[in-house]
């Protein structure tokens, strides 16, 4: 034997229940660091960072037209992160947003393309949010049948469903609604197909602030919202109080596709006035992040896609003013995700090095 | 190993001095003294959460201490992991054991040694030796899986040997015996005593303290009470000690006037997934106005018997049938619990897995009581203002500590998480009350104010099953005893009359049928 042996240089020891406000001025300042840290990829493309954040704020906040892009970009973020909540709360892992996102706006698109002279304007509209809801909710119902059935694994199945989805309007494009032969475009949406705009924004803004009200009260006030926060804290618990969860899964789940539907409606009709199958375009996964980093609360996802719609559209400046790659805002976002979980566990436990006394709290 | 050899005869086996160990707030071990002889055998005696198993596992490398020091034959040492604990030569035997359930014994009792080469027939003759010294039994080729819970205690007390340990800590070591493996086990205590080994028990079993320990070490809330000799000591004064202050160890068994048939079982099938039976022709009578205690083995079909009955689990076969206020009989096979609950059947159930199935751990009290009654009412919002009366009537009653009502519950401590179930099945004001393993894990005060809640309930008129591990408890608050063992019934008893041994023999009657 003969060598000093010592305890560990480093130990970990869980924390007491931390105040709300504490724990949110953790998670504020993890946003924080996450900002310094991004930092790093911004020199290392040979830029000063301070100059390069203050084009990205310039760039999406300076002027009128700067915010209404971002908020452009800003709105299917937060409808989706909205549509994923309930899944999550029910530790459902829905990563099919993408997929309901199309098929809500593969749905507006046809009413958009084949019925537009028979009804008028807002009319039209209705049925293209109503129907593109119940392609959504449908197509998220497959997995979920599935789940409560055979206990299928949902994160498998819902992302795969996605590629389906992606696949058939690929091949419409090509296809059966390919406007000019060759173009393997689908022709742009008449007037009375597209969203009006208020405030310069197409109006899809006041839907997806009317869902988060909505969603915060469904969440938090009803007995359905009730049946998910236990499903999603013990299933056998949920059976012990005697609710069907095979039931409730799909009843969420088919919540969960509708308002991506409605996303994918807003998107073609209020932003993009055509589909392709990229029309999702990353935002069923990036709404992910979205949600994780709210922890699942209504109001504050307002504030995080917000941000994260700040940082993407910021960064195409960059991109254009400093020749620097808009995929840094893709790292910044990473970053700030990694951030933002380290930071549970800091809220979770804390370090105690060796030789340190501990001081009573 | 040549330092251990030249230990002085003065010098303690184990010698921990001030051991102060925290979990965020809560002192686990507070600057604990405690002193470890060879030749002994030394109880470490105290209520749950008072702290035992905490300063165990700093001796087994499990967790550090925070403060203060450890010392091995005189020698200051620090354990930083369960491999360096061997090297000292202390070796625990915890609550739930570690095997592995495919491989055999001898495979077990040399995983993860680095021995030059694996020779499992040398393996084997070592094990046998250490089997004859001791008096274990224990077939070194025996496949884990086809063991009984005893035989695999063996094999984990054996490994430990095998390792050339010489001091023991064995955690809970008869929590899942029968009276007669308890005396089995004792026995090979007892030899491995006369070899001069350091034996310590954590228990919180009274009756197991006085017979088998020398000496009896009693912690309390995380502090170190004091060490009494076992010969100079008794129950009551152990009680006080653990306790603080004087307790009255008797259960009150009073008898109801008018017992009547409430529910009954009749050839209750049950079949689990892979196909094997977990329920065999279960044939049994509740009465109201008495407790049934369901006695048996762990895993001997009481989590399926109370979960068919409450609707839960699938019966192949056979027929429950309650009898309603009105002398109906109401059949509740094939019924979910939703409709159970519906056609006017008064059923309580306090399950076995009180956070993973009676509570939702992330909400409080107000969310806990609303998991009954959250369909109540017209629309689709919810109705907070009645489960949260009722949680602060609970809250009362029962006097559960907790900073409020909407403090998770996940996070209150053992008693006062059953207390919370417990006062919200009871507030439903049940026909039948169904509990499983009730006071597990609860400490004496908050144990006894659960055999207090069920006699109270029990003299109310209501059909009261209470699925019990601790014999001396189920002969003193039960008024019936039904035992299982198999997935049958073994028999049943009147409580009154009955001994532990005679209950002990029912547990394990077809055994030798249930290993095929």
């Amino acid at each position: 034997m003969g060598t000093e042996t010592k305890t560990p240089f480093v130990r970990l020891a869980k924390r007491a229940e931390m105040a709300p406000r504490k724990i949110w001025l953790i998670r504020i300042s993890s946003i924080i660091i996450a900002l310094i840290l991004g930092c790093i990829p911004i020199i290392l493309t040979g830029n000063n960072p301070v100059s390069a954040y203050g084009v990205i704020i310039q760039g999406s906040l300076s002027r009128p037209i700067y915010v209404r892009q971002t908020i452009k970009i800003a709105v299917p973020l937060l409808g989706c992160a909205l549509a994923i909540a309930p899944c999550f709360k029910m530790r459902f892992w829905n990563i099919g947003a993408e997929g309901q996102i199309t098929m809500g706006a593969m749905v507006a698109t046809y009413f958009a393309l084949f019925w537009v002279d028979k009804v008028p304007h807002v009319p039209l509209l209705i049925i293209m949010f109503l129907t593109a809801a119940i392609a959504g909710g449908l197509w998220a119902l497959i997995p979920a049948f599935f789940k409560a059935k055979w206990n299928t694994n949902e994160t498998l199945f819902t992302l795969m469903m996605n590629y389906i989805a992606i696949g058939i309007v690929a091949w419409l494009q090509g296809g059966p609604w390919e406007g000019r032969k060759g173009s393997q475009l689908i022709p742009m949406f008449d007037k009375a197909a597209r969203l009006p705009t208020v405030l310069g924004v197409h109006c899809g803004w006041i839907i997806v602030l009317v869902l988060v009200l909505l969603m915060y009260i469904y969440m938090n006030k009803t007995k359905q919202g009730y049946e998910i926060a236990v499903i999603g804290d013990s299933v056998n618990t949920a059976r012990y109080a005697g609710m069907n969860v095979g039931w409730i899964i799909m009843r969420t789940m088919f919540i969960s596709g509708a308002i991506s539907g409605i996303v994918g409606f807003i998107i073609v009709s209020g932003a993009n006035f055509t589909l392709y199958k990229g029309v999702a375009n990353g935002v069923g996964f990036t709404s992910i992040t979205v949600a994780w980093l709210s922890q699942l609360n209504s109001f504050a996802m307002i504030a995080i896609s917000m941000m994260l719609g700040i940082l993407e559209k910021g960064a195409n400046t960059l991109q254009t003013k400093m020749q620097v790659p808009a995929s840094i805002a893709d790292i910044i976002t990473g970053i700030l995700l990694f951030c933002m979980l380290s930071s549970e566990f800091f809220i979770n436990y804390r370090l105690i090095f060796r030789g340190r006394k501990e001081v009573k709290a | 190993m040549s330092l251990r050899g030249k230990a002085l005869e003065n010098n303690y086996a184990i010698d921990m001095r001030g051991i102060t160990k925290r979990f965020g707030q809560v002192v686990a071990n507070d600057s604990i003294d405690l002193k470890i002889n060879r030749g002994e055998i030394l109880a470490l005696l105290g209520e749950n959460g008072s702290g035992k198993t905490t300063l165990m596992n700093m001796l087994s490398g499990i967790y550090q201490p925070d403060d203060g020091e450890i010392y091995c034959n005189g020698e200051r040492v620090y354990i930083r992991s369960p491999k360096e604990a061997f090297e000292h030569g202390i070796g625990m035997i915890h609550q739930h054991y570690k095997l592995i359930e495919v491989f055999t014994a001898a495979e077990n009792i040399i995983l993860g040694l680095d021995e030059e080469k694996m020779d499992l027939s040398k393996t084997s003759e070592k094990v046998r030796d250490i089997c004859r010294k001791y008096g274990f039994d224990v077939d070194p080729s025996q496949k884990v899986y086809d063991m009984s819970v005893s035989q695999k205690q063996t094999v984990e007390i054996v490994k430990v040997l095998y390792r050339g340990a010489d001091i023991l800590i064995l955690d809970e070591p008869t929590a899942v015996l029968t009276p007669q493996e308890t005396q089995k086990l004792f026995t090979v205590l007892r030899n491995m005593k006369a070899d001069g080994k350091a034996i310590v028990i954590i228990t919180h079993k009274l009756h197991e303290v006085m017979e088998v320990s020398d000496k009896v070490a009693v912690l309390r809330k995380g502090k170190y009470i004091g060490t009494v000799k076992t010969s100079e000591t008794n129950p009551q004064a152990l009680t006080d000690m653990m306790v603080g202050h004087a307790v009255t160890l008797n259960i009150d068994r009073p008898r109801y006037d008018n017992p009547q048939k409430k529910l009954i079982v009749e050839n209750l099938t049950c079949i689990d997934e892979e196909g094997v039976k977990k329920l065999d022709s279960v044939s049994f009578i509740a009465n109201t106005g008495e407790i049934l205690g369901v006695a048996g083995i762990s895993g001997s079909g009481q989590k399926e018997l109370l979960e068919a009955i409450t609707g839960l689990y699938p019966v192949k076969q056979g027929s429950i049938r309650f009898i309603n206020k009105e002398g109906n009989e109401v059949e509740l096979v094939g019924k979910t619990p939703m409709k159970i609950r519906q056609t006017g059947v008064g059923m309580a159930f306090v399950p076995e897995d009180r956070l993973g199935m009676g509570l939702v751990g992330s909400m409080g009290m107000t969310g806990n009581m609303m998991l009954r009654s959250w369909r109540n009412g017209k629309g689709a919002l919810l109705r907070k203002k009645p489960p949260e009366e009722l949680a602060n009537r609970v809250l009362e009653e029962l006097e559960v500590v907790t900073p409020g009502v909407d403090y998770p519950v996940r996070r209150l401590s053992g008693g006062n998480v059953q207390k919370v179930l417990v006062g919200r099945e009871i507030s439903s004001q049940p026909e039948v009350l169904m509990t499983a393993y009730a006071v597990r894990g609860l400490d004496i005060n908050t144990s006894y104010t659960i055999y207090n809640l069920l006699t109270e309930q029990k003299m109310k008129g209501v059909a009261v099953v209470y699925v019990g591990e601790d014999l001396d408890v189920l002969l003193e608050l039960a008024d019936r005893i039904l035992v299982l063992c198999g997935g049958q019934v073994a028999g049943i008893a009147d409580a009154r009359t009955t001994t532990k041994e005679e209950i002990g023999l029912m547990m394990t009657q077809f055994s030798t049928k249930g290993a095929e």
